[in-house]
């Protein structure tokens, strides 16, 4: 379910409170990544904004930042896509059905869903960038007379890496949304597009003047793909990335997700390219 | 506080080193824990102390770029060294804590901070400054420290105006010293020298006055003050070293791929010593720690330094990897970035970093190489 209100003010003693969820589900989404479906042990399920993140913590090997990819229709589960790539995350993929992790949060600014109603929306996604933005792909998707035009732009390494394969299909049978999806390199099945995520801006035409741009991947996917939303007149506070940083804390105490003056848990992860084209993009910021 | 309090809190009191003994006493009588400053090692750092007698009787610190050493100064000073390596922020922010534990049953048991009386003697201009950075990191943000803020909870803080700076002292630059101005319980300006030696004292807080009436502190005399002050004038006058904040944000800001950054990271060894010893660094990592049969696993929070490697690492690798862009992040999150998080610089002045740096980095100079590097491209 979608959280209308700001982010509450969390009292001292919640800062550092964990709820335990139960592993409802889990798919296979590629070799190394898989979707967990959580659901709260107690209460009804987690009030989030779509591109917020929460702590996921496997019990005696630790906590890692993971964006919120989806809940169910009735919000009474979440999904997370994990990628394995270090301990925690490799502890998290393996947890069985049944099974508990822990939960902090939701933290973070996401999408400016609201700002963008009544307008075109163009979501464009690198990897598993699209996890953070398939909250705001079912949100826009069942609320879908609230946009305008609405276009998702997705490209992978491969076919193999291509997430929600199951989903995938559905939004691309939508007759309300126009979902081009391309791979860097194809196989002998592949029968789509082929190259990175910024050629498929060769096949739609955006209207600058009412559109809001959602873009997630690997930051040089994202600086490529905000230079060709800029080359098509997008402003840049409707252009709105998702950032990733090292993360101890989530609520802005630990200092490691520091870009340039923002902390990307409690300023981001979502950021219009306006507040931080000065620090985007430079080496080592 | 009425009226009453605001003619009194302005006014001066009197204490002899017997009667500086008494207030130590008091507020050990009064469940305090005293922490003071005591010489261990050859330096000045921050303990409990029982007596004044513990404190660094007749020493001075010098101090430079890398260099640090106790000498006798030849009189009975309680205060007349400036600060040494350590901070008041280990015992408010403590270097190590345990956050949670948590069973495998899935009990879990947050650690939401204990209050303790503490009493802080000798916190200088600078370091109160320090505190008041600390508290809007760690209390004014959406999220606050539940640890901090129940250590903060019943401090008491009596002050020290700095009557002789060191030689890496820039508070006064910074505006945060060489007096304390705000955010004591009591303030202390000591005067040694000529046959006497005495306190002048001004209360901050209620808490403050109550603690100078009960131990009978009488109000000090025109003279007396006037000699303190003079001595605090002295003070203002003797600082060697200044940073130029005018405009520096925005120079920073303007100057990231600044050409003196490759010259420093030359230098700087990443080793962590200038954030270690800085009283305003608050980044921390965690660690989690499992019990020896699985049962329990707890997770610890400790000081991190953003000089280290695995800092900002995400999965293929540390975004700083060079020394440079960690030198940079420090350099501009001290006296830029900061500004912007928390509407105050996190630099206070106290030249910890300078002195503790193993190859005297000295960031008042590298902000100035900084300024002088941009009008020279300028001039080309």
């Amino acid at each position: 379910m979608l959280a209308e209100q700001k982010l509450k003010v969390v009292e001292a003693p919640d800062t550092f409170k964990m709820e335990w969820f139960r592993v409802v589900g889990k798919t296979r989404e590629t070799a190394d990544t898989y979707t967990l479906k959580l659901k709260p042990r107690r209460g009804d399920g987690l009030a989030y904004q779509p591109g917020q993140f929460v702590m996921l913590y496997s019990f005696g090997v630790g906590e890692v930042p993971i964006s919120i990819s989806g809940n169910s229709l009735n919000g009474k589960t979440i999904e997370q896509t994990i990628r394995a790539v270090g301990p925690v995350t490799k502890a998290l993929v393996s947890a069985d059905i049944g099974s508990m992790v822990g939960v902090r949060g939701p933290f973070g600014r996401g999408w400016p869903l609201k700002e963008a109603e009544g307008q075109d929306v163009v979501i464009v996604a690198g990897g598993i960038g699209l996890a953070p933005l398939r909250p705001a792909i079912q949100y826009i998707l069942r609320n879908r007379e609230k946009y305008s035009n609405f276009y998702i732009l997705y490209g992978a390494r491969t076919p193999g890496d291509l997430l929600y394969k199951r989903s995938l299909p559905a939004w691309r049978g939508r007759l309300d949304a126009q979902v081009l999806v391309t791979v860097d390199r194809g196989d002998e099945k592949w029968r789509g597009y082929i190259g990175v995520v910024t050629t498929l801006f060769r096949h739609v035409k955006l209207e600058p003047s009412n559109t809001y741009a959602y873009v997630c991947g690997p930051e040089i996917m994202m600086k490529f793909t905000v230079q060709e939303l800029k080359n098509q007149g997008l402003p840049d506070d409707r252009i709105f990335i998702s950032m990733e940083r090292n993360m101890k804390c989530g609520v802005g105490l630990c200092g490691h997700c520091q870009f340039g003056p923002t902390f990307v848990c409690k300023d981001g992860p979502v950021f219009s390219f306006a507040e931080v084209s000065n620090f985007f993009g430079r080496r080592e910021v | 506080m009425g009226a009453s309090f605001e003619s009194e809190k302005t006014c001066n009191y009197f204490l002899d080193p017997q009667g500086f003994e008494e207030l130590i006493l008091a507020l050990r009588g009064h469940g305090y824990v005293v922490y003071g400053p005591v010489v261990r090692d050859g330096a000045i750092v921050y303990d409990e102390v029982e007596s004044a007698s513990q404190l660094p009787v007749g020493m001075r610190d010098r101090q430079g770029p890398g260099y640090y050493r106790l000498e006798e100064r030849g009189d009975r000073a309680f205060f007349g060294f400036v600060v040494g390596p350590h901070s008041w922020k280990k015992f408010l922010y403590p270097p190590r804590v345990k956050l949670l534990t948590v069973s495998k049953k899935g009990e879990v048991t947050l650690n939401n901070g204990e209050e303790r009386k503490m009493a802080f003697i000798g916190v200088r201009g600078c370091e109160l400054a320090a505190i008041d950075v600390l508290d809007r990191v760690l209390l004014k943000g959406p999220y606050i420290d539940p640890i901090y803020a129940a250590r903060k909870k019943s401090l008491f803080v009596v002050a020290v105006n700095c009557t002789e700076p060191g030689e890496n002292c820039f508070c006064a630059s910074m505006g945060t010293g060489p007096e304390a101005k705000t955010g004591y319980d009591i303030s202390l300006t000591e005067v040694v020298g000529d046959g006497v030696h005495y306190f002048v004292a001004r209360a901050g807080s209620d808490e403050g006055l109550s603690l100078l009436k009960r131990i009978g502190a009488r109000e000090a005399t025109r003279e007396e003050v006037s000699r303190a002050e003079e001595k605090m004038e002295e003070s203002q006058k003797s600082f060697r070293k200044k940073l130029n904040v005018n405009g520096l944000k925005e120079l920073l800001y303007r100057n990231i791929e600044s050409p003196v950054y490759a010259e420093v990271a030359e230098r700087c060894l990443a080793c962590t010593n200038c954030t270690m010893v800085c009283p305003t660094c608050f980044c921390t990592t965690v660690e989690e720690v499992t019990s020896l049969n699985g049962d329990v696993a707890e997770r610890w929070r400790r000081w991190d330094s953003c000089f280290n490697l695995d800092f900002s690492y995400i999965h293929g690798g540390s975004i700083r990897s060079s020394r440079l862009s960690r030198y940079r992040q420090w350099l501009t999150h001290k006296l830029a970035t900061w500004v912007d998080q928390f509407g105050v610089m996190g630099c206070v002045g106290c030249g910890r970093c300078i002195t503790w740096c193993p190859v005297g980095i000295d960031i008042t100079e590298e902000a100035e190489k900084i300024r002088r590097a941009e009008v020279e491209v300028a001039a080309k």
